[in-house]
């Protein structure tokens, strides 16, 4: 039998440098959760149309079902544990609690992830500019209504 | 499968020579993933050519566009240039699946994939684009738009040819664009119809037209017999309807899971009605 043709890759996830081994076609999101431990990343449907498995690559919001793990060689991924965690949490993610703008939490972490991104390239987005930035993302419990408010209070809060 | 992230584009040509017919070019990814999820792709090499970033950018002639193959749709949406001179695609760009998808998404794999509803290729069929490709041994072939597209995920690009970049002219003064798409929701939809026009009016008689239809066909399609029976006239309700009627016998929409061939056809006829109407109300402001 023909052996498997593996690669190794570096990438760097919320600012720390982590090596593994990948075939062609797996994907960033199928090494973050089995190699890597990384199960904050959530795998809806694992075809591009839910969002929950949301990450930032070199600062883009970016589906990581959709993207080649070999593509993230050598390149930067931040996580929502790289946005904030139990201990030290984001103001958006506090202001997610706070809002209930969570749930059953499955697309917490997507909504977070994607919400961050906006933030970072617009400070102060409008209600419009919140609900299209996380028009990749769904939500079926919350009607969108709380999560907007709880991107636009973080917002707010961080200006 | 093997994998290849050639540096430079003669060797991203001399590799997807050497695997012929066994390799998929990638980039962002946004449909091999899905493809090879379902089984619809089975190839031996991946070629990567994402890394080719002078393949990424938007350009600025005197009277051309040049927009690399790499350009994500993101970049189409934020560009500057793009915005300015042809907002059909930026609007395209804007209605294109969704932000995560759209930082992924290349405008060279939006044509290559060559769905019958991609969304960049109706505006880029009113505006005439000319796509430019290489390979090995044959460089700067320019392909007409309208020429590209075969069938449903079909080009005439040979196994070893590569998009390299899209350009088009810059719309003349008096040439106005509108655009339409209609999906089942906003964010992350296939179009179920998406219409473009270009028109060009002048002291009320329409000196140009082109119209570009995607979803209602095998491939993204131009309706030029809807659009002679513009030229050279003035735009009145009456020839308006008989467009209208033109269009729905030029198109071959299917019924599928997102709508039937029937909806699909009022709403052609429907959409290429508010875009004329549009262009010439904006046109007498």
């Amino acid at each position: 039998m023909k052996r498997r043709n593996t690669y190794p890759i570096e990438l760097m996830i919320n600012g720390e440098w982590k090596r593994t081994e990948v075939i062609a076609q797996e994907t960033l999101l199928h090494i973050l959760r089995e190699k890597l431990g990384r199960t904050e990343v959530k795998e809806g449907c694992g075809k591009g149309d839910c969002g929950t498995c949301t990450v930032l690559l070199n600062g883009k919001a970016v589906n990581a079902c959709l993207t080649l793990a070999i593509q993230a060689h050598r390149q930067s991924l931040v996580t929502l544990k790289g946005i904030g965690t139990l201990e030290k949490p984001h103001p958006l993610q506090e202001s997610f609690v706070k809002h209930g703008a969570i749930q059953c939490g499955f697309c917490t972490s997507g909504m977070i992830v994607a919400a961050k991104a906006l933030l970072d390239s617009n400070p102060h987005p409008t209600r419009q500019e919140i609900r299209e930035a996380i028009s990749g993302n769904l939500c079926r419990c919350t009607g969108y209504k709380k999560i907007v408010d709880a991107i636009e209070m973080a917002a707010e809060k961080l200006r | 499968m093997e994998y290849f992230a050639p540096a430079t584009l003669s060797e991203a040509l001399s590799l997807l020579k050497k695997w012929t017919g066994k390799a998929r070019i990638v980039a962002g990814c946004t449909n091999t993933i899905p493809d090879m999820r379902s089984k619809a792709v089975k190839a031996e090499a991946l070629i990567d050519v994402s890394h080719l970033r002078n393949l990424s950018f938007i350009k600025e002639e005197k009277k051309r566009i040049r927009i690399g193959a790499l350009t994500t749709i993101s970049g189409l949406t934020f560009s500057r240039t793009i915005n300015k001179y042809v907002p059909i695609l930026s609007e395209a760009a804007r209605q294109f699946g969704n932000p995560l998808v759209r930082n992924r998404a290349t405008i060279g794999g939006n044509l290559a994939d060559a769905s019958p509803a991609a969304d960049t290729a109706v505006p880029l069929l009113v505006l005439e684009a000319t796509v430019v490709t290489d390979r090995e041994r044959e460089k700067n072939r320019q392909i007409p738009i309208d020429r590209l597209f075969v069938g449903p995920n079909k080009t005439i690009l040979k196994s070893d040819e590569m998009i390299k970049e899209v350009t088009f002219s810059k719309p003349d003064l008096g040439e106005k664009c509108a655009y339409a798409k209609l999906g089942l929701r906003n964010a992350m939809a296939i179009s179920l119809v998406s219409v473009a026009v270009l028109l060009q009016i002048e002291g009320g008689e329409c000196k140009k037209a082109r119209i570009g239809l995607g979803a209602v066909a095998p491939k993204p399609i131009r309706a030029y017999r809807t659009e002679d029976m513009l030229i050279g006239e003035k735009i009145t309700e009456s020839l308006m309807r008989d467009c209208c009627q033109s269009v729905e016998r030029e198109i071959s929409p299917i019924s599928d899971v997102r709508a039937s061939a029937e909806y699909r056809r009022s709403m052609v006829s429907l959409l290429l009605r508010r875009l004329i109407q549009q262009i010439v109300s904006e046109g007498n402001r």
